[in-house]
């Protein structure tokens, strides 16, 4: 292509571009969805995965059917004082007591526990006379996610118990060992976490990146069909079309309109996601703009593909719907890739969301820098050009049916 | 008028999968006419005008515009030509002014010039008050006279017209014919228009192509045509019926000197017969019916008798041979009946 060409080219494509934007920023519904739709998004995986403590306030009821040994009913109170004093800080559970068995059973029924919790009548007895005490948890079955968590949160509170009352076993036994060595012998190994960075991260760390990723990228995958296809419909791209350009100029300058959109997008996310979620960004900014237009770039041939098949509306928004939703959940958006089957694993190799959002996590969560993600920049490049190589003539053939 | 032709089609074809939209056609225009394309919704029409703009590409066959080819020469023909086709081709969210210029800018006019060219463009169709208004706040014939002056953003030398009056209310569609008629005359561009309404194409066009079932079946002066049947011994009966019904139709119809009947409204037939006994063959026909006529019409020929005799035809047999190409006089038979 001569250089004239190449300029004129570009000029239309800005042209087209402009005039898109334009459309968007008059169409005042369009651009409060615009800002909405990534708030909602941000929201709502935001406050339902962000606390570190997943669950807050379940209802449990307590029974205590302790008969005592003797006149002493000490471990069960015991076991109620820590409960108690453990829940307090971590204000997981909202107990209350209750008289019977069969009352937390209708309880749960009538849904207004999560759970229950039993100290049989031989607690105090099993105890004291040096044998294992047992307490029965009662779980809604209908709730299985609920019930386990249940489990695994009163395990690690009766674990915490088991290992205060060993430890003054211990000290009984031999009056020379002090409190903290008594805590050795009972717990001889334990285990601390450090990460790569520093501070806690939150599911949030993990989510805000893909989302982000994902984001942009659909803006030019699905934006594109849709914008083409709606102008083709409406008749307005004939009167692209008739003028002398080039064809490309149209897919360009829609490509680059869609970019901005989603690069716009991208932002309102970025900023809730530090403002609001308190995520930090570990590495450079400017490397995530970066990685995101290289996402944009990978994902055009795609679109451009699309846009050939699509042709009115609603087929575009069909195919875009269709392709969304697994896009979304095997690329590892939303969930951890290693946790999918081996075969969906496969999958999601062949997705380039997969490696924009692995590269954007590791430069917003680990700081990582460009020679730590050049595998999936290698990708997503590869990807692009060929993807674009199949689709320009594709495209062009579209054009002139 | 010159006679040389600035369209040149040979054999244009169009077909979608096994549907033939257009069926090797061929005509010319001459520089500075005003062409028509008549005929029936899904005649190939459109096809046809989109094939000649590039907006598609033929099947098969050939056309040049100034000399250019259509497919080879694609970007040299847009330079050439302007497009107003049946949607309206403009941005509801951008004003007039910002509608124009973004369709200018793809022709690479100066910023100067395209700017003038708005201005004096707007004036031309009176919209300069509304011309930083957005177009979606336009009434339907604002807009049909934005959707026109668009095409004429690149000065085209040949401007294609696909039904610019459907739709409108008869004042819109008598602006827009005198604007088209202006434009022919003193801008001396050749205009190609298709329509389905025969008053519009007798109205405007120098010559008249009529398309039916992809082909052009006939194409000459709107006189010419008119004199191929009012010249034969062909009679045209407008008939008012009281008691019209289907069977009387029928009855009709199947007369032999009947070439086509179609029907007006509840009381009003309009026939195309032939033969000397055409008067008396539909009247009992309709007799035979029990059909009271309460009036009875000889007709000058217009084009949607010219239409519905070589359609009429068509339907039943080949087109070809029915159709007298030479035009006669109107006979002394024909003179004798009219009452």
């Amino acid at each position: 292509m001569s250089n004239v060409g190449a300029k004129t080219l570009l000029s239309h494509s800005f042209r087209i571009a402009w005039k898109d934007t334009m459309e968007l920023f008059r169409n005042k519904m369009m651009l409060v969805m615009l800002i909405l739709m990534p708030l909602f998004m941000m929201v709502m995986v935001g406050f339902i995965y962000s606390s570190d403590t997943s669950m807050s306030n379940v209802p449990i009821a307590l029974v205590n059917q302790d008969s005592g040994y003797g006149n002493s009913t000490v471990a069960s109170q015991t076991f109620t004082t820590v409960l108690q004093q453990i829940n307090n800080s971590t204000g997981m559970m909202k107990l209350s007591n209750v008289s019977s068995v069969d009352e937390i059973k209708t309880l749960v029924k009538n849904g207004e526990i999560d759970g229950g919790i039993v100290i049989p009548s031989n607690f105090t007895e099993s105890i004291l006379t040096g044998q294992q005490g047992t307490i029965i948890i009662i779980t809604d079955q209908s709730n299985p996610q609920m019930s386990s968590t249940i489990q695994s949160a009163l395990k690690s509170v009766f674990d915490q118990m088991g290992t205060m009352l060993a430890q003054q076993n211990v000290m009984g036994l031999n009056s020379s060992v002090n409190y903290s060595n008594s805590l050795a012998i009972v717990k001889p190994y334990t285990v601390t976490t450090e990460g790569i960075v520093e501070g806690n991260s939150t599911y949030f760390d993990f989510i805000a990146p893909g989302i982000i990723a994902m984001t942009v990228m659909m803006s030019v995958m699905t934006g594109l069909p849709a914008a083409i296809s709606q102008e083709k419909e409406v008749g307005t791209l004939d009167g692209m079309m008739a003028a002398p350009i080039n064809r490309l100029s149209v897919i360009l300058g829609k490509t680059l309109a869609q970019t901005a959109r989603g690069l716009l997008q991208g932002v309102i996310i970025l900023v809730l996601a530090v403002g609001l979620f308190g995520v930090t960004i570990h590495g450079s900014v400017l490397l995530v703009f970066g990685l995101l237009l290289l996402g944009v770039f990978s994902f055009v041939g795609l679109g451009i593909v699309l846009t050939s098949f699509a042709k009115d509306q609603e087929t575009a928004m069909m195919l875009m719907m269709t392709l969304m939703f697994p896009m979304m959940f095997l690329s590892g958006v939303f969930f951890p890739i290693q946790q999918m089957p081996w075969y969906m694993q496969g999958i999601s190799k062949f997705l380039p969301l997969t490696y924009a959002s692995q590269a954007l996590r590791k430069v917003m969560v680990l700081g990582a820098d460009i020679p730590a993600i050049s595998t999936e920049l290698t990708i997503l490049i590869v990807f692009g050009i060929v993807m674009i190589a199949i689709a320009v003539p594709v495209f062009r053939r579209m054009m002139t049916r | 008028m010159g006679n040389e032709p600035i369209i040149e089609v040979k054999n244009l074809t169009k077909t979608f999968n096994d549907f033939v939209a257009v069926d090797s056609i061929s005509f010319d225009v001459r520089k500075g006419e005003i062409f028509g394309l008549l005929g029936p919704n899904g005649a190939g029409k459109t096809t046809t005008l989109r094939m000649l703009s590039t907006l598609a590409r033929p099947t098969k066959g050939t056309a040049t515009i100034g000399g250019y080819d259509i497919v080879e020469n694609d970007t040299e023909v847009r330079k050439l030509v302007g497009i107003v086709s049946e949607k309206m081709i403009m941005y509801n969210r951008l004003t007039a002014r910002e509608n124009l210029w973004f369709f200018g800018s793809l022709f690479n006019i100066p910023k100067k010039v395209l700017t003038k060219r708005i201005d004096e463009l707007l004036e031309l169709v009176q919209l300069t008050k509304w011309k930083n208004a957005q177009v979606g706040r336009f009434s339907t014939g604002m807009r049909q006279r934005m959707n026109v002056i668009r095409a004429l953003l690149n000065m085209p030398r040949v401007l294609f017209l696909d039904e610019p009056t459907l739709g409108l209310d008869p004042q819109s569609s008598v602006e827009i014919r005198d604007f088209i008629i202006k434009l022919n005359q003193e801008n001396d561009t050749t205009i190609i228009i298709t329509t389905h309404m025969m008053v519009e194409a007798d109205l405007l066009c120098d010559r008249i192509g009529i398309m039916d079932h992809a082909k052009i079946v006939a194409l000459d002066t709107s006189t010419n045509l008119k004199k191929m049947i009012s010249g034969a011994d062909t009679t045209i009966l407008k008939l008012e019926i009281g008691n019209l019904s289907p069977n009387i139709i029928e009855a009709i119809r199947t007369c032999k000197c009947t070439d086509a009947v179609s029907q007006e409204n509840s009381t009003h037939l309009r026939i195309i017969a032939h033969g000397d006994e055409a008067f008396d063959s539909v009247v009992d026909a309709v007799r035979a019916k029990n059909g009271k006529i309460n009036s009875m019409e000889n007709l000058q020929p217009t084009l949607e008798d010219v239409f519905l005799h070589i359609t009429g035809h068509q339907v039943r047999d080949s087109v070809e041979q029915k159709v007298p190409m030479e035009p006669h006089g109107p006979s002394a038979q024909q003179k004798r009946r009219i009452r």
